[in-house]
């Protein structure tokens, strides 16, 4: 039993996301490493960035943006060979291209459109004038029972 | 034998919801009122029977049942008790239970302590809830079974996924379906009153109290879950907008607009229609989070129980009832008449807004959620809407939010000026603009976040201060005790968020991070503490083995902590886990990892200081507690009491 339990363990390492030695001697260069991590997303996992998943095509892919990084790539340039190899899925901010335009536009939109409406909305609430109109009168049903709740 | 009665419980619990769905809604309709009361002691069997089916899957889980498909599946015999109780949600099949167990309960506590409601009203409330209870039921009994039993029992069981081997699935689920399924009463509330077609402020002023419930729960139940992702995933992230989180967070932020526009109903007579739309919109996002979560269309770290054909059966539910029930308020909405009058600069006009910004943030998170699936279908990309985008997509909103909801608070119903309503709030602005100033000169440069969020953070607490204060007029301090428990429940809500911003802002601005190979007993620097790994240990656990570090931290030569992070193997399950430490305080936590052994004799070891981290989640407790102080509140109970007189005749 023992021996297996330490199979397993070989076996089944948690290796923690960002490992010491895959790490740049430069805090410049490895921070900015850390940035462009954050926006990619672990093709293998479920939902989580290269910067914190263990899975070992992660692992790769973070060694492979340091190395761009260290050849002098920007940080636009270090996304786009990403994304060349392993498609837009793998950018958690989208790119604002063709249909795209519309996840980025949407919210915008919608608060014009909303706040134009609720403008109109409060429009049409405003008081007349200084006489406004007096509310309905109470109907006897309501009377008697604005009278019962008054009693208590 | 246990097992089957559950089942059994569970078909009967159909059969009178089926009952109770149908009878008092036509009793309704005629006017008949035995027919209608029938829907009351049906609520109450219905959640007895419901819990009788719970109860008897939580014995074949304490027990370890493994002739139960479901048991063997989930749990094993080595498992700590308490993860034998928590596990009976921990999968679809039971947490699909515990989904009904509670839609049961809010049913059953409409009949119980709706005494006060119209017959009519209550009848039909009792008759859609019912409704939402039976398709769930056919949901479980045809497609997710939990009682399926084994031919021949299993010697042990395949044990549960250790990340939800912990405290927190205990309370998580609970809080957050209570939220979520909370949430129908104010739909049950909303169809009701358009069956009635009667939208006045008595209706708002009795749907306000559930709905208020329900947020409560569901801020608590996020929170948790947030806390929990916080300790336990290893890099101390709190929030991954990850489409499951984003399903809970759409219903919260309806919710909240929801509880604001029924404020509205109650004391002016406008925003009606509004306020119905926000209701059953707010309880069809708790059905597309169920969808969500329950389907797996949409990958996420949640979907470790999830099964794509029975999405198709939420998805059948979720389009019945909300296209129901938007079908029924296009029918109705023509006549629901506003009354009251007044301008655009005033409490009003302020929840109107309040309200614009809820819904449109509320939109964008859908929005962003649904993308992928969007984008696939319609241009054939397969693409990812992950943090970033939210961050900026979602952020605006939220800013927005904080800085007029101190003046909104505070400007009098009708009619108001801005001028005249800052006035209370000098000192809050004040005091709020030399937060931003110490924390722009306490931060090292770069961030706007740090000093913008700080800023509106304290402006939110200093703002519901001074509207204390205001509130208490030339009394002083007298008054202050005798204000309106809802005072003191906006006071504290709004300061909560106030707190959560600060936390939220802080944190993402000043996190320290340090990842390196540490030697035993060697110390290291971070952020201004020592922190030595003075050993590492394989320790076994009850049903895994732990390598257990031993870390002190210390402070100019004092020691702060004592830390022991932990990296733990589930052998059945052969699944690794970390077990950050954590070192908890006002101002910052100290977040401690250990990771594996390096070739060269030292191990991995990730260091965080997090600065504010606490305030977050202290933060949601002030909007829960908030929420409860103003459920406490005496006016809900004279309301409720206002109308017992006029109950219904008995039945002849």
């Amino acid at each position: 039993m023992k021996r297996l339990l330490l199979i397993l363990m070989l076996l089944a390492t948690p290796s923690l996301a960002v490992q010491p030695d895959e790490m740049l001697p430069d805090p410049a260069l490895e921070t900015r490493a850390r940035e462009i991590s954050k926006l990619l997303r672990c093709p293998v996992c479920q939902g989580e960035t290269i910067d914190e998943s263990n899975a070992p095509i992660s692992r790769d892919l973070r060694l492979y943006v340091r190395e761009r990084l260290v050849a002098g790539d920007s940080d636009d340039q270090v996304l786009d060979a990403v994304t060349d190899r392993f498609g837009e899925f793998v950018l958690f901010e989208p790119r604002a291209t063709g249909g795209n335009l519309i996840l980025y536009l949407a919210g915008p939109l919608m608060a014009l459109l909303a706040a134009f409406l609720g403008w109109r909305f409060l429009l049409s609430r405003r008081p007349a004038g200084p006489q406004a109109d007096p509310p309905a009168p109470l109907t006897p049903e309501e009377q008697s029972r604005l009278d019962e709740i008054m009693r208590r | 034998m246990i097992a089957e009665l559950g089942h059994f419980a569970l078909i009967l619990a159909f059969a009178v919801s089926l009952f109770q769905c149908s009878i008092p809604l036509y009793g309704a309709h005629r006017g008949w009122p035995a027919w209608m009361e029938a829907a009351r002691p049906a609520a109450v069997a219905q959640f007895g029977l419901v819990g009788i089916a719970f109860a008897a899957l939580t014995v074949a889980f304490v027990t370890s049942d493994f002739s139960v498909v479901l048991v063997y599946e989930n749990s094993h015999s080595a498992k700590p008790m308490l993860y034998k109780f928590s596990g009976v949600w921990g999968n679809h099949e039971g947490s699909m239970l515990l989904w009904v167990l509670i839609l049961s309960l809010f049913g059953a506590a409409a009949a119980t302590f709706g005494a006060d409601l119209p017959p009519s009203l209550r009848a039909r409330v009792l008759a859609v809830q019912a409704a939402i209870g039976a398709a769930f039921y056919a949901f479980i009994i045809f497609t997710s079974n939990p009682f399926m039993r084994f031919d021949v029992a299993p010697f042990d069981g395949r044990d549960l996924n250790p990340l939800l081997q912990d405290p927190g699935l205990a309370f998580h689920p609970p809080f957050l379906y209570l939220g979520y399924v909370g949430l129908s009463m104010a739909f049950s509330f909303a169809v009701a009153a358009l069956l009635e077609g009667r939208v006045d402020a008595a209706w708002a002023r009795w749907v306000r109290p559930w709905t208020l419930a329900a947020w409560v729960f569901l801020t608590i139940g996020i929170a948790l879950g947030s806390w929990w992702a916080y300790y336990e995933l290893g890099w101390g992230g709190f929030w991954f907008w990850d489409p499951v989180e984003n399903a809970s967070f759409m219903p919260w932020l309806l919710a909240a607009a929801l509880l604001h526009s029924a404020i509205v109903v109650e004391k002016r007579e406008v925003l009606k229609s509004w306020t119905i739309l926000l209701a059953i919109m707010a309880f069809g996002f708790s059905l597309i989070g169920t969808f969500i979560v329950r389907s797996g269309v949409l990958t996420s770290v949640h979907s470790f129980a999830s099964d794509p054909s029975r999405g198709v059966f939420i998805l059948g539910i979720l389009a019945v009832f909300v296209g129901g029930a938007l079908t029924l308020f296009a029918g109705r909405a023509g006549s629901m008449q506003a009354k009251g009058v007044f301008s655009p600069i005033s409490r009003e006009g302020a929840l109107v807004v309040n309200n614009i910004l809820l819904a449109v943030a509320a939109f964008v998170v859908f929005i962003g959620t649904v993308w992928p699936l969007v984008a696939e279908m319609a241009f054939g990309r397969k693409l990812s809407v992950g943090a970033p985008f939210f961050e900026k997509a979602f952020t605006p909103f939220m800013l927005a939010l904080a800085l007029i909801l101190p003046i909104g608070a505070i400007i009098p119903w009708k009619r108001g000026q801005i001028a005249r309503a800052l006035r209370p709030l000098r000192g809050a602005v004040v005091l709020s603009i030399a937060v931003m100033l110490l924390v722009f000169a306490v931060s090292t440069g770069r961030s706007a976040l740090a000093v913008i969020g700080a800023g509106l953070g304290s402006w939110l607490i200093f703002g519901a201060i001074a509207e204390l204060w205001f509130r208490t007029g030339s009394a002083g301090l007298s008054r202050l005790s005798r204000l309106p428990r809802a005072d003191w429940g906006k006071a504290f809500a709004h300061a909560g968020m106030g707190v959560t911003f600060i936390g939220i802002s802080l944190l993402m601005a000043w996190q320290v991070e340090d990842i390196r190979t540490a030697r035993i007993g060697e110390p290291f620097e971070v952020g201004g503490y020592q922190i030595t790994l003075d050993a590492v240990d394989e320790v076994p656990g009850p049903n895994y083995v732990s390598t257990t570090a031993t870390m002190t931290v210390a402070r100019d030569g004092r020691v702060v902590a004592l830390l022991h992070p932990e990296k733990r193997v589930y052998p059945v399950q052969a699944m690794p886990t970390t077990e950050a430490a954590i070192d908890n305080g006002f101002f910052r936590d100290i977040y401690l990892v250990i990771g594996d052994p390096q070739q060269d004799g030292g191990w991995a070891v990730r260091s965080y200081i997090k600065p504010f981290a606490n305030w977050i989640w202290v933060g949601c407790m002030l909007m829960a507690l908030g929420g409860f102080i103003s459920l406490s509140d005496r006016r809900y109970r004279v309301a409720a009491g206002a109308r017992r007189r006029s109950v219904g005749v008995p039945a002849e």
